[in-house]
């Protein structure tokens, strides 16, 4: 889970205490995923359960909230966190890929027209995101500049695959349509198995990884 | 880019159909297409290949005649103007971007952008100082003296850009702008052409690359020649602020 190893990235640069976490997790990542403080200690709580982070030592008698720095173990986390790609096995379930895998067997249902509606919803989103890119300077960013741009641009390049998905099952469809299309119950198993295999084989190679 | 109001409307397309061919082999490359583009506003057109988006860039540039239809340009229908009227007006009026950017190879940066204006019949040293601001605002000043085939692909496009825009022009047709481009030199193409917009001009954009056209202020879509849906006014940042992105 991101919230884990976002904050042992902050604290490999420096002890924090948990409501500066908070505020540079968010900061960071340009307040894309709020984070509300009891998210912030129970992580922080596990961490320190598996070693990884401990209370640092407080010179300052006056000091009112508890610090916290990484342990040697919580240094090793964090560079495979580093080192080790995000896992994209298991397809997360998407209410957008299931409403056009029944549409397209529905019947009365046209899919041409959830297409186009889903099409201009996702693009109204892309604009959005980009005028908020366009607010940046444009030149001289700072480092908090470039981390909130690149967050930007990742969803931005995610609603752009999705608009290029549709456009591919717009034609599809099309195509499908004008072949005659079939529905055929063995096929539609013989789809499930392969996509439980190729989920399996993906878990398998990255398990090692991990 | 900061929302200002936008100005009125430059191009104004009104009903129109484009038929190629007669009888039965007639195809219809649009068909009843309505799109206003107002100052300040950059529309983009996006449909399949052969959905009629390229003839829309046509036919509003006058580039290309509506079988029936019109189209008004700064005030002007082009229908009602002869050929030399219309010549003169497209000319006067409209700019040009292209993806292969197109720029004369023997001409500097800054006699690419002169050129129009000596042909508006502009005094050549008048010409230059206007090319020079030009290239200024879109930030290659420094690069006037260059020759084409010694900028990168992102600056001749800058260069085609202040072309597009110099002088008395104030609407740009930029077909496939950021094709030859990679990602982040066509975003920062689109955040000059952006630029260029937002500070009194109005740009049609035809592009197949929805990153590119989220620059724009609306999309439309068109499909068979028809325009089939649009994303209208964006409500702007405020709505992701209440979804919970920044």
């Amino acid at each position: 889970m991101s919230v884990r190893q976002g904050l042992l990235a902050l604290l490999a640069e420096t002890p924090m205490h948990a409501y500066q976490m908070r505020q540079q997790f968010e900061h960071r990542t340009g307040g894309t995923w709020p984070l509300n403080m009891g998210q912030v200690s129970t992580t922080l709580d596990r961490l320190v359960r598996d070693g990884l982070v401990e209370p640092a030592d407080t010179a300052d008698a006056d000091a009112e909230v508890q610090r916290y720095h990484l342990t040697a173990a919580g240094r090793d986390e964090l560079a495979t966190w580093w080192a080790t790609p995000v896992v994209r096995s298991t397809p997360a379930r998407d209410e957008l890929s299931i409403k056009l895998a029944l549409a397209v067997s529905a019947p009365g249902v046209d899919v041409r027209t959830i297409v186009q509606a889903q099409r201009t919803e996702t693009m109204r989103a892309m604009t959005d995101l980009t005028r908020l890119k366009a607010d940046l300077p444009a030149s001289g960013w700072s480092s908090e500049d470039l981390a909130w741009s690149l967050v930007l641009d990742h969803l931005v390049f995610a609603a752009e695959a999705e608009v290029r998905w549709l456009d591919h099952v717009e034609s599809r469809v099309a195509r499908a349509a004008a072949e005659g299309g079939t529905s055929d119950e063995t096929a539609v198993s013989r789809r499930a198995a392969a996509t439980a295999r190729a989920t399996a084989a993906t878990a398998a190679a990255s398990g090692g990884a991990r | 880019m900061s929302r200002r109001p936008l100005g009125p409307v430059l191009l104004s397309v009104r009903g129109v159909t484009r038929v190629h061919g007669t009888g039965t082999t007639a195809v219809r490359a649009l068909d009843g297409v309505d799109l206003d583009v107002r100052l300040g506003e950059l529309v983009a057109v996006m449909g399949a290949s052969g959905s009629g988006k390229s003839t829309l860039l046509n036919i509003a540039g006058g580039l290309d005649t509506p079988t029936s239809g019109t189209v008004v340009l700064a005030g002007d229908e082009l229908s009602g103007l002869d050929v030399k009227a219309r010549a003169r007006l497209r000319r006067r009026s409209v700019g040009y971007v292209f993806q292969d950017f197109n720029l004369i190879p023997a001409l500097t940066a800054a006699e690419n952008v002169s050129l129009p204006r000596e042909l508006d019949g502009v005094r050549v040293r008048a010409a230059r100082r206007e090319a020079l601001a030009a290239l200024d605002e879109v930030g290659v000043a420094d690069l006037a003296d260059r020759f084409p085939d010694e900028l990168s692909g992102g600056q001749q496009q800058r260069v085609a850009i202040a072309r597009a825009l110099v002088g008395p022009r104030r609407l740009v047709l930029a077909d496939e702008p950021t094709g030859a481009l990679d990602s982040a030199t066509g975003e920062d193409v689109m955040r000059v052409l952006r630029a260029r917009i937002d500070a009194g001009a109005a740009g049609l954009l035809v592009t197949h690359e929805p990153r590119f056209a989220a620059w724009a202020d609306r999309t439309v879509f068109v499909r068979d020649g028809v325009v089939v849906d649009g994303t209208g006014y964006a409500a702007g940042p405020e709505s992701l602020l209440a979804s919970g992105v920044r």
